[in-house]
C-alpha cells in the first residue's frame, strides 16, 4: 500500500495580524536596512525584518570605540546612528519593493510626541508593523530612565501611538528592570499588539592597563549568547501574564536556542548578534525548526508555543 | 561578496608568531582587489564569538593568501589550523586601495581631496604585518602598465620581524628598511624614513603614498602627507563586528560640515588620509 504523502509541517504564523511565512525574524540594529545582507541571505526566506531604529532627525551616533567583544557576548553603544525618518522613507524603503518580506520598522523618540510623529509619518508606507524601541540605553526619557523602565511613561507612549496609527504595534522591552512582566502587562493594557523582549543589558568592560573603560560611553548594551538564559527566563515570566504575542530575542545562535524561546512562550523569535557571527543563522534556524517538527511529528508550529512542561508542586 | 567554507591549503609560521595561510577560494580570488579583506570565523564554538578580519595578502588564481600575526585568542586558534581543514569566510569585503593600473589612469587622483595632476612615483609604507595588503597592491600595480617606479618602505621592531622584503624586490620595487632597534637598515620609525624621501617637498611632481600598519604609524604618515601635500591612502586596522556595514560599530570620524562617521568595514578600510580626523 502506498504511504500517504506527509503534509509538510506548517511554520506559518499570524502575529498581531501580520502573516509570516515562519517565526524567525532578524532583530533591529543587527541587520542594518536589509541591503547590507542581501547578497548573503535570501531576504524572502525570513519571517520578517526589523530594521535599525529610526528617529525623526538623523543621528550621528556615539564617539567610538562603540563595540567590544566580551565572553560570549558583545557590548555596544552605537548611539542610534541612523539616517532619520525622511531619508529612510526616500532612500532605504524603496529597496524592499523587490522583496516579499514583512518589514517591521523600529522607531525611537526622545519625547512621546516624537514617537507619535514618527508613527504618523509612517502611516502611508508599505510596512507590516511598528516596533516601539522604548529600551535604547542611549535615549533617556527622564530621571536617567529609559521609557521601558517607567511603567507610567510606557503606558503613555504606547497609548498615544496606538491612537495615531492602525499599524500593528510591538513594544521592545528592556531587561534592565526589576519586573519585566509588569511592564509587558502595561503595554498590553495600553493597546500594544505584541512585545519584543529583550533589548540589551547594561554592562561595561575595563582596560586594566590604562584603567579606562573600553567603550567611549563607559557603559553599553550586552547582547549575544551570554544573555540567552536570562532572556529566556524573561520570556517565560512575561508569557505567564500577557495574552498578546511575544517575540523572543536574546542570544539566539542555534535552532535549539530558538525552540527554547518558542516553548517558553514566544510566538516568534528574532536573531540579533547571531547575524554578525554567521549571516546564515536565521536560515539555519528556519531549516532546523522544520526538521525538528518533522522528527517530532509536529504539524503546526503554533502547537508548541508556550508548551513548557513544568513539574507540578 | 560570498560566504564560503574555504579549504586550507597551507598554514605555516614564516617568522616568529607570523603565519601565512593559503586558502582555496575561487569566488573570492576572482573578485578581490588590493586592500579588501575577508572575515573569518575561526571556530564554531565561542568564545571568541566574533569573526576576525584579515586583508588579502596575495592572489594566485583561485587561491588567496593571508599573512597574520598571532595577537590574541582568535589568531591563536587560527594558527593551529591544519592543511585540509575548512575555514568559514566572508568576502571580499570593504573598499580597497584606489591605484593607477594603466599609464593614463592617473586621472582619478584629481578626484581625491589632495590629488595632484602629476605624480612622480608610488611609495608603499608598511609597518609590521601591514605588508600583507601592500604586497598584493604592488603585485597589482606591477601587473598593470603604469611605468611608475615603486618604492617600498618597510618598518619593523627588529630584523627578525621584517616581512616580505624579498617579495617586493623580486617585483622590481626599490626597498628600504627601518627597524626600531637598528638591527637592519635605518634605525628608527618607518615614518621618519618617509619624511627623508627627497621629492616630498616643493612644487615638483609628488609621489602617491599607500600606507598600512599600526594606527600610530598611520597617524604620523597622515600628518606628513598634510604637511607636504601629497596624496596618501591609509588602510585602517580596527576590531570589526559584522564586517558588512550593518552594525555601525567600527566607525571613524571623517571631515564634513563639522564631522561625520564612516564605517571602516564598508566605506574603508582604505581611506584618503586627507578625509580622516585623527584624534
Amino acid at each position: 500500500m502506498r504511504k500517504a504523502k506527509e503534509k509538510p509541517p506548517n511554520l506559518r504564523i499570524k502575529l498581531a495580524g501580520i502573516s509570516l511565512r515562519n517565526p524567525v525574524m532578524v532583530a533591529s540594529g543587527t541587520f542594518g536596512y536589509g541591503e547590507e545582507y542581501a547578497e548573503l541571505v535570501d531576504l524572502n526566506r525570513l519571517g520578517a525584518i526589523v530594521v535599525k531604529t529610526i528617529t525623526l532627525k538623523p543621528r550621528l551616533g556615539n564617539e567610538p570605540p562603540r563595540i567590544v567583544e566580551t565572553a560570549s557576548g558583545i557590548l555596544n553603544s552605537i548611539g542610534l546612528q541612523n539616517v532619520g525618518i525622511d531619508a529612510f522613507i526616500n532612500e532605504k524603503l524603496p529597496f524592499f519593493r523587490k522583496y516579499d518580506v514583512p518589514l517591521i520598522v523600529s522607531i525611537a523618540g526622545e519625547t512621546i510626541d516624537e514617537y507619535v510623529q514618527l508613527a504618523k509619518t509612517l502611516r502611508r508606507e508599505k510596512i507590516a508593523a511598528l516596533e516601539l524601541n522604548l529600551s535604547c540605553p542611549n535615549i533617556k526619557y527622564k530621571k536617567k530612565l529609559m521609557f521601558a523602565q517607567d511603567p507610567q511613561a510606557t503606558h503613555q507612549v504606547v497609548s498615544r501611538v496606538r491612537k495615531a496609527t492602525s499599524l500593528p504595534l510591538m513594544v521592545k522591552l528592556s531587561p534592565n528592570v526589576t519586573d519585566i512582566a509588569s511592564i509587558a502587562k502595561v503595554c498590553e493594557e495600553a493597546g500594544a499588539d505584541g512585545v519584543s523582549l529583550i533589548n540589551t543589558f547594561t554592562g561595561m568592560a575595563i582596560d586594566v592597563e590604562s584603567r579606562e573603560p573600553i567603550l567611549r560611553q563607559i557603559t553599553g548594551g550586552l547582547s549575544g549568547p551570554a544573555i540567552k538564559p536570562i532572556a529566556l527566563r524573561m520570556v517565560y515570566e512575561v508569557h505567564k501574564v500577557v495574552g498578546i504575542p511575544i517575540i523572543g530575542i536574546g542570544g539566539i545562535m542555534t535552532v535549539g536556542d530558538a525552540l527554547e524561546f518558542i516553548i517558553a512562550g514566544a510566538e516568534a523569535i528574532a536573531i540579533g548578534t547571531g547575524n554578525f557571527v554567521d549571516p546564515l543563522t536565521p536560515i539555519k534556524v528556519i531549516n532546523g525548526i522544520r526538521k525538528y517538527m518533522i522528527k517530532n511529528k509536529i504539524k503546526d508550529i503554533k502547537s508548541i508555543v508556550g508548551s513548557l512542561k513544568c513539574p507540578k508542586d | 561578496m560570498v560566504q564560503m567554507d574555504a579549504k586550507i591549503l597551507e598554514n605555516r609560521e614564516i617568522a616568529h608568531q607570523r603565519y601565512k595561510m593559503v586558502l582555496s577560494a575561487p569566488q573570492i580570488g576572482r573578485q578581490v582587489q588590493p586592500g579588501q579583506f575577508i572575515h573569518a570565523r575561526v571556530c564554531k564554538s565561542f568564545p571568541p564569538l566574533l569573526r576576525r578580519p584579515f586583508s588579502v595578502h596575495r592572489v594566485d588564481g583561485e587561491k588567496i593568501e593571508l599573512l597574520y600575526k598571532v595577537v590574541g585568542k582568535g589568531t591563536e586558534i587560527l594558527s593551529r589550523k591544519n592543511r585540509g581543514e575548512y575555514l568559514d569566510i566572508l568576502g571580499p569585503l570593504g573598499k580597497g586601495y584606489q591605484f593607477p593600473q594603466k599609464k593614463g589612469q592617473v586621472q582619478y587622483l584629481k578626484e581625491l581631496p589632495s590629488g595632484p595632476s602629476k605624480i612622480s612615483d608610488i611609495i608603499l609604507v608598511a609597518g609590521g604585518t601591514g605588508v600583507a595588503s601592500l604586497l598584493f597592491l604592488a603585485e597589482s600595480i606591477s601587473a598593470g602598465n603604469t611605468k611608475l617606479p615603486i618604492l617600498v618602505l618597510i618598518g619593523a621592531k627588529s630584523k627578525e620581524e621584517l616581512l616580505c622584503e624579498g617579495d617586493f624586490r623580486r617585483l622590481g620595487c626599490r626597498v628600504e628598511v627601518a627597524t626600531e632597534d637598528g638591527t637592519r637598515g635605518y634605525k628608527g620609525l618607518v615614518s621618519e624614513l618617509l619624511e627623508k624621501c627627497p621629492p616630498l617637498s616643493g612644487d615638483s611632481p609628488k609621489p602617491i603614498v599607500f600606507a598600512c600598519g599600526p594606527s600610530e604609524m598611520l597617524k604620523r604618515i597622515g600628518k606628513i602627507s598634510r604637511k607636504h601635500r601629497f596624496p596618501c591612502q591609509v588602510s585602517l586596522e580596527e576590531h570589526l563586528t559584522c564586517g558588512v556595514g550593518a552594525c555601525l560599530g567600527c566607525v571613524v570620524k571623517v571631515k564634513g560640515s563639522t564631522y561625520t562617521y564612516k564605517r571602516v568595514c564598508k566605506d574603508g578600510p582604505v581611506f584618503d588620509a586627507g578625509e580622516l580626523i585623527w584624534e
